[in-house]
């Protein structure tokens, strides 16, 4: 069973980046990564975090793919891009990706071999990681919360029209 | 159970999707999203590698990366908005200023 859904779940994941990868238009692309984000969402439960899975698809899948949506709204005033110009940048493209996935199945090559169970016995409860991030990451979870603040501000800053009072 | 090597086996497929859309892709919103793709496939790879009984400190990290790329996301989508606003172009080809 969780064989299957992890087959499945990887292979939507991996399809619907190469549909961004492979679509013309900005706006599908930004679909198929809703897609490829709650199908990730899905893997992480499968490994035993439930947490992670949750977090993913609130924050990944909706709220950012949404600021995308809403950036492509403003910004996007054709239907597509035009066909490319210069045809050797793809080939050098892939080119290069094969060359880092053989370097990473290279690098974790022993891993590979090894291949310890990922799923761990216990199961984790949401409480114990509020604990954690109370206890342990407190100074992190603080440095996060200043970051954001900064991020907000810098957002709304930048985005504003210049001559606004 | 499924080995943490076939987690990671997706998470290096994904990450090197995310970096061949980054060279393919002719503007900046969906360079933007390959990156996030490849944010995403660490993620992977660091919640299938993370060591027996750890797993909620696994967890909180990974929060903690989620909550740092949707401050990135935000300052980065801002800055695109306010080029496009500059250049009337977000593609890679129109922002040619630094050449000579």
């Amino acid at each position: 069973m969780a064989e299957i859904l992890f087959y499945l779940l990887s292979a939507v994941s991996v399809g619907a980046v190469m549909g961004m990868l492979l679509s013309r238009n900005q706006a599908y692309g930004a679909l198929y990564l809703v897609l490829a984000f709650a199908a990730l969402g899905g893997l992480f439960g499968l490994i035993g975090a439930p947490f992670a899975a949750v977090i993913q698809i609130l924050v990944y899948a909706g709220a950012i793919m949404v600021l995308f949506i809403f950036v492509l709204m403003t910004i996007n005033v054709r239907t597509g891009l035009p066909p490319e110009k210069k045809k050797w940048t793809i080939g050098a493209a892939i080119l290069l990706a094969a060359l880092l996935l053989a370097e990473i199945g290279l690098a974790a090559q022993g891993l590979l071999r090894a291949s310890p169970p990922a799923s761990p016995a216990e199961s984790v409860k949401a409480v114990d990681i509020g604990r954690l991030l109370f206890s342990r990451y407190l100074y992190p979870f603080e440095i996060t919360s200043i970051l954001i603040m900064a991020a907000i501000v810098g957002a709304v800053v930048l985005s504003k029209k210049k001559d606004a009072p | 159970m499924i080995p943490a090597g076939h987690f990671f086996i997706v998470a290096s497929v994904l990450f090197v999707l995310g970096a061949a859309a980054f060279f393919v892709k002719k503007d900046l919103i969906s360079q933007f999203m390959s990156v996030e793709v490849m944010l995403n496939a660490a993620n992977l790879a660091f919640l299938a590698l993370a060591p027996r009984g750890r797993m909620a400190d696994a967890q909180a990290v990974v929060f903690f990366i989620i909550t740092v790329a949707a401050a990135e996301a935000a300052v980065g989508l801002a800055i695109i908005l306010v080029i496009f606003r500059r250049r009337k172009s977000v593609r890679t080809e129109d922002l040619n200023g630094l050449k000579g």
